[in-house]
């Protein structure tokens, strides 16, 4: 449980900031979300459409991301899962190229060889990985070699709940604590591995305590609330990058959709509960009540990324699709 | 590409080269690469004080110290994607798995992440990491450490695959996978290292020059010219080969042995301009015999064109069974010298 005094609460600059990217992530999101059903009807085909494919959409996850991100510079990594966009957006990878991946375009971060759950990004050292638990290793590379180089980078491996029971999620504690790597582990406890909750998956309460196991600190942030993950990735971001070694934070957050699309989570009783658990809104309010921000401004946020999200959506749209000819190009570099 | 004679006529006759084992021959390419590049790190189980446990590293903790030479702990997963990240952010890192047969462990990093990340990335990201790896048996390891499995490898894309057969191959391919901007896997069979306890082939102790060289990756070589039949093999199985054909010289039968040296990219032309010659094709294979390099080898000349083979090919390979134990049943399985000699003389019949 987190038990932070004031000082490490973030000012109205901070807290605005925060806002903003949650809001970006959600407006990008929901446009994502159109687009993906709009053309799968009436039958539903997985396959078809402008967007095809699983589609693992981050809705309600947009605290883990912003509360974390906040805290990095463009020259720390991020290794994020198969529901990567907030992580991504919040960490600042190109939403345009980053839209044209997701919608197949040779524009796209990968010039659509990639896909959602595929995305690279250099400038950000950004990526992910559609293996449950297998990007914490390569974090672990990323911090390896800022810190060989004397550099003081850090990196964030984040995973879901479902991943902690994986062999690669104590393999890389273990290495990263052993090594004293300049790591933050996130995961992101939506309560659900696919259909299956964490009670029937996980022998303990909840994960932060298995960093004991491996000698680091381990935080858990039980509301799914913008600040607590804020000051807790504040703290853990700054013992990596001054050379106090890696720390677990998990965040009880919301997985306000489904695993992914079409999924009608029927498995899932608190159902009629989960849009009242929104963070969003909840964050939005108490910002309205402290005064840090007016409904104008809202108004102005809101609307300045809904233009943003569209400009990224019409740019992949406006993009050319692949070549055909070119399917079998990138298998190796200096090949094509 | 064109085979290239193996080693070259001059490689042997440089002023600075010696007869080292092919371990000797690799460390020194990879301590060769660690001076001029400090990108280059090497980490893997026991490759640091122990030097590997089939010398593949023996010496260079001592000369490169622990920031550069790691030893891991037993976390497969962990440390070949830990390689991975380190490379992704430009370091070259050689990885050691220590058996080929550990790939079941972490195989996720390998085919999923390793492999893919420049594709997926649409090319913007390179992975440079050199996977090394020992392969094969004929020593009564049993079934879970006795594989080759190059074949897997090589059917995931992404791999380049590199199985060197002597010292002078296995110093020259170290170099230019260190080199390379692609994932290696770098696999050394433990019979052709020069090991002092383990039944050793001459051929694994061979001239190498002192100084550093590259020998193409994708470039087969013809470990011997013959008139009568091809036989491409790769690795230990070059040695065996190698032995039947000088001993089938006598009988009048000229075997031209084909070393592939690497599995990806295969060297189809060097395959094709040779069997054009001979008509007569023999595969020999440690690994397994179904959905494998003895196939992919065969197609590469059919699928080009089925006249050039006078005979029908033949293949030697491990049948379709795990690595017995018992010494009688292992070698039942194994591309031995006998069953190499079977295969020329079957298909020089008729």
């Amino acid at each position: 449980m987190t038990d932070r005094n004031d000082s490490a609460a973030p000012g109205p600059d901070v807290r605005r900031e925060l806002y903003r990217t949650m809001v970006l992530i959600r407006s990008f999101e929901e446009a994502i979300l159109a687009d993906y059903h709009a053309d799968k009807k009436p039958a539903w085909d997985i396959g078809a459409g402008l967007i095809p494919g699983e589609m693992h959409l981050s809705a309600g996850q947009e605290p883990v991301a912003a509360g974390v991100c906040a805290h990095l510079r463009a020259d720390d990594a991020v290794t994020a899962t198969h529901r990567p966009h907030h992580f991504a957006l919040a960490h600042g990878v190109d939403i345009d190229r980053m839209a044209a991946e997701i919608y197949g375009r040779e524009t796209g971060l990968g010039r659509g060889r990639g896909g959602h759950m595929h995305l690279f990004d250099p400038a950000t050292h950004f990526s992910c990985s559609g293996i449950i638990a297998e990007g914490y290793p390569p974090a672990l590379g990323q911090a390896f070699a800022f810190k060989h180089r004397g550099g003081d980078g850090v990196a964030v491996a984040v995973t879901g709940e479902g991943a902690a029971n994986q062999g690669a999620f104590h393999e890389s504690l273990n290495l990263a604590a052993l090594w004293q790597l300049p790591v933050v582990f996130v995961v992101e406890d939506n309560d659900w591995g696919i259909s299956v909750p964490r009670s029937a998956s996980t022998a303990v309460p909840d994960n932060s305590v298995r960093a004991a196991a491996y000698g680091m600190p381990g935080i858990r942030v039980e509301e799914n609330a913008v600040e607590g993950v804020y000051s807790a990735a504040g703290e853990a971001v700054e013992r990596a990058r001054f050379g106090g070694g890696p720390t677990l934070i998990e965040v009880h957050t919301l997985r306000l959709w489904g695993h992914f699309e079409g999924d009608a989570q029927g498995y899932r009783p608190e159902l009629a509960d989960v849009p009242g658990r929104d963070p969003i809104p909840a964050y939005e309010a108490s910002l309205r009540a402290d005064g840090v921000l007016d409904e104008d401004e809202i108004s102005r946020i809101r609307t300045e990324a809904a233009a943003r999200v569209e400009r990224a959506v019409q740019f992949a749209k406006d993009s050319p699709h692949p070549d055909p000819a070119q399917a079998r190009e990138y298998v190796f570099a200096g090949a094509s | 590409m064109t085979a290239t004679l193996n080693p070259p006529s001059t490689a042997g006759a440089t002023a600075t080269s010696r007869r080292l084992t092919t371990a000797k021959a690799i460390v020194e390419a990879i301590g060769q690469e660690m001076e001029t590049a400090p990108s280059v790190i090497l980490l893997g189980e026991d490759v640091g004080a122990y030097g590997g446990i089939f010398s593949s590293t023996t010496g260079l903790l001592e000369k490169f110290g622990p920031t550069r030479v790691l030893d891991t702990p037993i976390s497969e997963t962990a440390f070949i994607g830990l390689a991975t990240g380190a490379a992704v952010e430009g370091l070259r890192p050689i990885v050691e798995l220590m058996f080929v047969d550990f790939m079941g462990v972490c195989l996720d990093q390998i085919y999923n992440h390793l492999a893919k990340i420049h594709f997926e990335s649409g090319g913007n990201v390179s992975v440079p990491v050199v996977l090394t790896t020992a392969v094969g048996g004929g020593y009564s390891d049993g079934a879970q450490h006795s594989q080759c499995l190059w074949g897997t490898f090589a059917h995931l894309p992404g791999l380049k695959v590199v199985v060197p057969s002597n010292p002078y191959d296995a110093k020259g391919l170290m170099t230019a996978a260190i080199r390379d901007d692609n994932p290696v896997v770098y696999m050394f069979h433990k019979g052709v290292m020069g090991l002092p306890w383990m039944a050793k082939n001459r051929r694994s102790t061979g001239e190498v020059p002192a100084e550093s060289y590259q020998v193409e990756i994708g470039r087969a070589s013809v470990a011997r010219r013959g008139t009568d039949v091809t036989v491409v093999t790769v690795s230990l199985s070059v040695h065996h080969a190698l032995d039947v054909a000088e001993q089938l010289e006598s009988d009048g039968i000229s075997a031209e042995v084909i070393d592939l040296r690497s599995l990806v990219p295969l060297d189809r032309a060097a395959i094709r301009e040779s069997v054009a010659r001979t008509g007569r094709l023999v595969v020999v294979d440690e690994d397994y015999l179904s959905f494998g390099m003895s196939a992919e080898v065969i197609a590469s000349v059919v699928e080009h064109d089925p006249r050039m083979l006078t005979r029908a090919p033949i293949r030697v390979a491990v049948p379709d069974v795990p690595i017995p134990y018992a010494r009688e049943l292992e070698y039942a399985v194994l591309p031995t010298r006998a069953r190499i000699e079977a295969a020329i003389r079957g298909v020089m019949q008729g």
